[in-house]
């Protein structure tokens, strides 16, 4: 198990590195001067020679990897352009909101898909059955942004139960803030709900077939048995992997969400300092959501032998 | 010849809707779609617009046919750019193998190791909008998935009699790849190209909403539900249409596909 845990650590660290280069080269990818570029055309020429210093953009490119990845190993991003803040401060407070967000939103679209899809793997062919495909076919195509305005308009403006946009922090008042996560959290636990629970009835229609489900029913369990302890533990691995890439793939697509209900989250950070070439900041979200993306799937990698110890031995 | 399913003829259908209000629009809209109507500002769905107008006056129903023809064309060269660099690139991996396959593979897990959209926000930031970077940006994002589909195909291929026979007949390297292994790894391209031509729908839509796609006055989906947003309480018809013509697209091509994929991979899995 151990050796497992530290050889799937190890694999992690030369994409971890390549990432890293990856963010370096990208803002060495804008056409022109960065420095130009962040400052705006008309920047004098005092501010734009002081970034080139501030960027090490006055040396050469080996050297200025190194001085960026030693800056970013010791947790110093640089700082934003248009406010001055340390973008690593920057990033972690947002990142919080985000990660609540996503957190609840991916856990209940869990809960809802472990339900549905083993119900529908059971009940393949009937009525339930087609219900929870239909549902979750439907789902699928629906994007989330135009899903969080039509509940903003319903939930929102017409109904006017929940507030309409906006975020109060939870500090100053925490049953207003939770008031303000509702629909956020709501609408992403309806988009995701339908590619996993698609996952989830699939493999428990592979698992199902298998000859040792039978002979636990020919043994006489109860099917509420056979299902919980023989079937979900085999067939949830590959739903468990779409957890993980949904995670991460919800780091980049709760842009859009925060945008929609005004949530200052990591996303909306992202966007906001790409529409204000705030490169530093760019550069930070990016690395650091590549890394969050990394050791989530780190973390449901080393989640496999929970359910099946023959991961670990192989 | 398997009998056609109501899911896949859904699908077909949705996807001939969408083929065919593209073509009506090269032909005809209701109203010029760029053409601006102050008289007429958020005018409500009547017989005059069916889908309303937007804040500028301008027929919600003609600016979502032309933004039917801009979502599906930038989604289609994406597609195209995704699947021919990785065909090749795939081809390339899986069938030459060795230190080649190691780096290309380095290369592929580095980009997968950044959530798509937000690859595609960063190089939309740099590249700068314009339907040209748009294809690049999301290419480049949705690149890696099918490099890594086609290597599996290509790996699995390589150990296959058909393809030792080639090699035994003194066959190049370069024939057998191209004359035998790449036919027989196209069925799971094509499911995958499928997908991916939704999700690229999809993932201009978010961006132009985000305002970093498609630049208005040109209108997509994605940047006419992002206008129509500041006039949710006023207006709030304006954000169905673009809205439905998304979900119905993504309907289509997702039930499409799935009916593609039952068809090519016939393994009875729900």
């Amino acid at each position: 198990m151990l050796s497992y845990i530290a050889r799937r650590v190890l694999l992690a660290l030369p994409t971890l590195m390549l990432v890293a280069l990856a963010v370096f080269f990208l803002i060495r990818l804008i056409p022109g001067d960065p420095a130009v570029v962040m400052l705006g055309e008309g920047a004098d020429k005092a501010a734009v020679a002081a970034l080139h210093r501030e960027l090490g953009l006055d040396r050469p490119l080996p050297a200025q990897f190194l001085t960026w990845i030693a800056h970013v190993l010791r947790g110093d991003l640089g700082q934003s352009i248009s406010t001055g803040e340390p973008v690593a401060g920057l990033i972690l407070q947002r990142f919080r909101l985000t990660a609540m967000v996503v957190l609840a939103a991916v856990s209940l679209a869990t809960l809802i898909a472990i339900a549905a899809g083993m119900v529908a793997a059971w009940r393949r062919d009937t009525s339930i059955d087609l219900a929870v495909v239909g549902a979750s076919t439907l789902v699928l195509a629906i994007p989330s942004f135009w899903l969080a305005l039509v509940l903003l308009l319903v939930f929102g403006l017409k109904l006017g139960w929940l507030p309409f946009v906006g975020y109060v922090p939870f500090a100053e008042d925490a049953v207003q803030a939770a008031l303000f996560l509702v629909l956020p959290i709501l609408t992403l636990t309806i988009t995701e709900s339908g590619v996993l629970t698609r996952m989830m009835r699939s493999s428990a229609i592979e698992v199902m077939r298998l000859e040792y489900v039978t002979h636990a029913r020919a043994k006489g369990l109860s099917e509420t048995t056979v299902l919980r302890r023989h079937v979900f533990p085999n067939a949830f691995a590959p739903t468990l992997t779409l957890v993980g890439l949904t995670l991460g793939h919800l780091l980049g697509g709760i842009a859009v969400i925060e945008t929609v209900f005004t949530l200052p989250g990591l996303g909306r950070l992202m966007v906001e300092s790409i529409l204000a070439r705030d490169y530093p900041v760019v550069q930070g979200c990016l690395l650091f959501t590549a890394c969050v993306y990394i050791a989530v799937n780190l973390v449901v990698d080393l989640c496999y032998p929970l359910f099946d110890p023959r991961v670990a031995a192989a | 010849m398997p009998r056609l399913k109501p899911n896949a003829a859904i699908g077909a259908a949705l996807v001939g809707l969408l083929l065919a209000t593209i073509l009506l629009g090269f032909v005809w809209t209701p109203y010029d779609p760029i053409a601006i109507d102050l008289d007429h500002p958020l005018a409500a769905p009547s017989a005059a617009h069916w889908f309303g107008a937007d804040e500028f006056g301008r027929d919600v129903l003609s600016r979502a046919m032309l933004g039917a023809r801009i979502s599906a064309a930038i989604a289609a060269g994406v597609v195209a750019a995704a699947v021919s660099v990785g065909l090749m690139l795939g081809l390339v991996a899986g069938f030459v193998g060795g230190w080649l396959d190691r780096a290309l593979m380095i290369v592929n897990d580095t980009v997968l190791a950044f959530p798509g959209i937000l690859l595609a926000l960063a190089l939309m930031a740099v590249l700068g909008p314009s339907y040209g970077s748009l294809i690049l940006a999301l290419g480049v994002a949705y690149l890696p998935s099918i490099v890594r589909v086609v290597r599996a195909a290509v790996l699995s291929l390589r150990e296959r009699e058909f393809v030792e026979a080639s090699r035994v007949a003194g066959d190049s390297g370069l024939y057998t790849m191209l004359r035998h292994v790449l036919p027989n790894a196209l069925p799971p391209v094509v499911v995958l190209a499928t997908s991916l031509f939704g999700w690229a729908i999809l993932s201009e839509s978010a961006l132009s909403f985000l305002g970093v796609g498609v630049p208005p006055p040109a209108p997509t989906w994605g940047n006419m539900l992002s206008s129509a947003r500041p006039y949710m309480e006023r207006a709030s018809w304006l954000s169905i249409a673009p809205g439905l013509c998304i979900a119905l697209t993504l309907l289509g091509v997702n039930l499409l596909g799935d009916a593609l994929r039952d068809w090519l991979d016939p393994r009875d899995d729900g």
